[in-house]
């Protein structure tokens, strides 16, 4: 496409004859949003009338066309919409944050404040997955009678937490250590984030909040004024995967908000490009992650102890990365199991869904799962990061809610709670922001309250006093230093040490050996009864996105990046995606005998990708929405 | 001069595609609760089908009435259909107690139903999906012609109109059969009719306005009685492993083997 504009351009300068209206260059506008296109057009006109010139059409895409006279129809203008809050994801700090702004705006009578949410998968709580154990502080403040027995509109699925297992394990042994006191879950309850989400989303709808699911963000939109963020815009859908539109072509739409607040969960897409554009991790570290891999299994009743939460560390990991499983026992005979993998692994050979598979034959849970069957899979990316890695939160135009900014207490392995509350924090200030300066008039709302509310929270206290554990795996004892040190500050120092350990390096990318340095490790065959190979589990991801779409993961050049990395690698892509999308296929006429393969359509939307390449040079971007995993 | 079209759609909220039915831990039927549901692929080709109708212009397209009989999460699938272009729709509701109780509603009666909603609205052409997704049934298209004395034209893969007649290709066994067929009449969908646009979010917003309604099964005064009862539901046996042979003497020496010949 991009050869093609600087003859086109050239051709219309000929073609046009005096008197008709000289459309400016589509080269010199093709990189603006279409709001700022729109304005300098409008620009454009008023000099046409001083110099007499007449405009021969004034439709945008008569301006925009071709020389050969065909309509491209992505340089349509979009349709936008007005509302007071837009909100992009509807996990739970998504979800709380809307469910907050209604309730505060229906206790002032102001029907007509519009909160709107979009969220990328085809049903609320598709794309969440997490063990998951909630502390139910933050939903008990938002909607009090949640679990109510008297209330009809209970959320029915947790399942409470009777009793707390902590083990080192070894091959074929499970010692029991000691639970800190923050991993201690009585009174917390069993759930699915999944369902927990789609009945959070009943009471956001119930309040009145719009939303929309099937329809992913995947433009931020910023004012033509002061560059601050005014919205976003969703993608277009039915394009074909040669980048061309196809008929069932479909342009994205704008939502034009005083308040955007981003909840797109780690990693997020435009968080990316946020935090970049206003620098807003300039007084904090890197976010560092961990990949999550999980599995839901129906067991048989023998094996099934309702509410056992177990925890495990060591093995299958070596004592070079952080780790660790978990198994919880809810529901009618489900078990939630799986294992975390802090992502600054150094060994290029190390899969983590491979890991995982391991992990299943020990007897600590094969004792739970054999006989079974496994009913769901799924693995994303989480924040490690805690207390140093928390950005700023508030930006011109909006803030970042819930693990896009990195809430999650990584040795409790809560996040979402934290996430909910950050999320009521901003509902908070951005309602207060907008009842007090209504007008567009009063410029860019700024949340600088968000900001203090977050520091006064128990949020803020309850990151600062774990945030040395992490780190403190990093050290040359590794695994076992860790866990000394975390049960020092767990039981004595409680994090009121005047130090706080830094993370290390500019990211877990960096963090990655060559593969000439590091062992390589050999992953058992899968027994297809315990263990699987990674297609039949992406199979049961539920994910299918429609193959002729542009590939939503962007390398810029495939050979290059495969003559770059493979030889330094040798293929860790395969090996860190829990989905089978990265592949390295064998083809004698390709350079180094191999040739790169991007199975876009496996893609389980887990991140993992965009942190761990070495290069940082694949850039997950939001596929075409509907049609995607459905998280257990 | 042809008769306007008023057309009806009626379509079905089923377990979404993708998604790896199970069936429920009482073995009596697929485990719905908490499974992701959409629209019946063949009725989306429906829709599809009848929006074209109208943006063809001849013969004119009054409206596109959709209906769904189900329980109260139906409301989903008649926002998509109208937001990607009926004009209005009707929700039948079924409670799920119902459901439990009674078993689901059968093909047959369902096709009495439409019988009775075609009357009422005085349609004078239904265009179903062949079949749907989770009974795979092929009745209810078929049933309704029956029932209103009506043409039909089942599978169809083309429709085109001359005048007042409808000339239908239809994917059959043995390849492809073209029918023509006067007003009113049934057509049921296939996959080559057409591809499905996606109902872009202006027009799921715009469509939240338009007019659902809601009704039950007994202001339609149907005979939805059940005749079926499902006693058993298992999934297939566990596909077993296969075996290489070297060669046609192989074959034959193992299908001796096996008692086959």
């Amino acid at each position: 496409m991009a050869s093609r504009w600087p003859v086109a351009s050239l051709a219309r300068t000929r073609l046009t004859t005096p008197g008709i209206f000289s459309r400016p260059s589509r080269r010199a506008y093709s990189h603006y949003t279409p709001a700022r296109r729109r304005c300098l057009l409008q620009q454009q006109t008023p000099n046409c009338l001083l110099t007499h010139r007449k405009a021969f059409s004034t439709t945008p895409w008569r301006r925009f066309a071709d020389v050969d006279d065909s309509f491209d129809p992505r340089q349509q203008d979009r349709e936008t919409d007005e509302v007071d809050v837009c909100i992009v994801g509807g996990g739970p700090a998504g979800l709380s944050a809307a469910i907050r702004l209604k309730q505060l705006a229906n206790e002032a009578g102001k029907d007509d404040f519009r909160v709107l949410l979009i969220e990328k998968a085809g049903e609320l709580g598709a794309h969440i997955l997490s063990g998951n154990v909630i502390e139910s502080s933050a939903v008990d403040e938002l909607l009090p009678n949640w679990n109510d027995t008297e209330n009809p509109s209970r959320f029915e699925h947790a399942t409470p937490a009777t009793k707390d297992k902590m083990r080192f394990l070894r091959k074929n042994s499970a010692i029991p250590i000691p639970a800190p006191p923050q991993m201690k879950n009585h009174g917390n309850y069993i759930i699915s984030l999944n369902q927990f989400c789609k009945w959070l989303g009943e009471r956001a709808e119930e309040v009145g909040v719009e939303v929309y699911p099937g329809f992913a963000a995947s433009e931020v939109l910023y004012s033509k004024m002061d560059g601050s963020v005014m919205g976003v815009a969703t993608n277009d859908l039915g394009i074909s995967r040669s980048g061309k539109p196809k008929a069932s072509f479909e342009r994205g739409m704008e939502f034009h908000a005083r308040v955007t607040l981003f909840a797109e969960g780690c990693h997020g897409s435009l968080t990316k490009q946020i935090i970049k554009k206003f620098d807003l991790r300039r007084d904090s570290q890197s976010q560092t992650y961990g990949l999550g891999l999980k599995e839901v299994w129906e067991v048989k009743p023998e094996s099934f102890r309702k509410g056992e939460i177990v925890h495990t560390m060591g093995y299958p990991l070596p004592s070079s990365t952080y780790g660790g499983g978990w198994l919880y026992h809810f529901g009618d005979n489900l078990v939630s199991l799986g294992l975390v993998v802090g992502l600054d692994y150094p060994n290029p050979w190390l899969s983590p869904y491979g890991e995982f598979q391991k992990m299943k034959h020990h007897p600590i849970y094969k004792s739970v799962i054999q006989g079974g069957k496994c009913i769901s899979y799924g693995a994303r990316a989480l924040n490690e990061g805690g207390f140093q890695s928390i950005p700023k939160c508030a930006f011109p135009g909006g803030a970042l809610i819930g693990d896009t900014a990195g809430f999650l207490n990584v040795p409790k392995i809560k996040g979402t709670h934290t996430a909910m509350r950050s999320g009521m924090l901003a509902a908070q200030a951005a309602y207060t922001a907008l009842i007090a300066s209504p007008n567009m008039d009063n410029g860019t709302v700024f949340l600088f309250n968000y900001e203090d509310a977050l520091r006064k929270s128990s949020i803020w206290s309850e990151l600062k006093q774990v945030r040395n554990m992490r780190p403190s795996f990093h050290s040359w004892l590794g695994l076992y230093g860790g866990i000394m040190y975390s049960g020092l500050e767990a039981y004595i120092f409680r994090g009121k040490t005047p130090w706080t350990l830094k993370h290390k390096g500019p990211g877990d990318y960096a963090a990655t050996k060559l593969a000439s340095e590091c062992p390589k490790i050999e992953y058992p065959k899968p027994d297809n009864e315990i263990s699987f190979d990674i297609l039949t589990s992406v199979s049961r991801t539920g994910t299918n996105h429609e193959e002729d779409q542009p590939v939503h993961l962007q390398v810029e050049d495939w050979e290059a990046h495969k003559n770059d990395q493979y030889p330094k690698y040798k293929g860790i892509e395969n090996r860190f995606c829990p989905a089978g999308v990265y592949e390295y296929v064998e083809d004698a006429n390709k350079e180094l005998g191999v040739k790169f393969q991007i199975n876009a359509q496996n893609c389980i939307h887990c991140k993992t990708c965009d942190i761990k390449a070495p290069a940082q040079d694949i850039n997950w971007q939001t596929p075409q929405g509907g049609r995607d995993p459905t998280t257990p | 001069m042809s008769t306007a079209l008023k057309i009806l759609v009626p379509i079905k909220r089923v377990i979404d595609y993708a998604i790896k039915p199970r069936v429920n831990s009482a073995r009596t039927a697929i485990e719905t609760a908490g499974v992701k549901h959409s629209m019946n692929p063949f009725d989306e080709l429906s829709i599809e089908a009848a929006v074209r109708m109208r943006e063809r212009g001849t013969p004119a397209v009054t409206d596109i009435l959709a209906l769904s009989v189900g329980p109260p999460k139906c409301v989903d699938v008649l926002r998509t259909a109208m937001a990607m272009g009926a004009d209005r729709s009707i929700h039948v509701e079924i409670s799920d107690a119902e459901v439990k109780e009674k078993g689901e509603l059968e093909p047959l009666g369902v096709a009495k139903l439409l019988k009775s909603v075609v009357e009422k609205e005085q349609r004078n052409l239904v265009i179903l999906g062949k079949q749907s997704i989770d009974d795979d049934s092929n009745q209810t298209g078929q049933m309704l012609a029956g029932l209103l004395g009506w043409g039909q034209a089942t599978q169809a893969s083309k429709i085109e109109f001359e005048g007042d007649n409808v000339s239908v290709t239809r994917e059959v066994d043995g390849g492809v059969e073209t029918l023509r067929c006067p007003l009113p009449m049934v057509i049921t969908t296939d996959l080559r009719l057409n591809e499905p646009r996606y109902a872009s979010l202006p027009n799921i917003m715009k469509a939240k306005k338009n007019k659902l309604e809601k009704m039950t099964l007994q202001d339609f005064g149907v005979d939805e009685g059940r005749r079926l009862k499902t006693l058993k539901v298992e999934e297939p046996p566990a596909r077993q492993g296969g075996g290489k042979v070297e060669d046609v003497d192989g074959m034959i020496k193992k299908l001796k083997e096996l008692g086959a010949i």
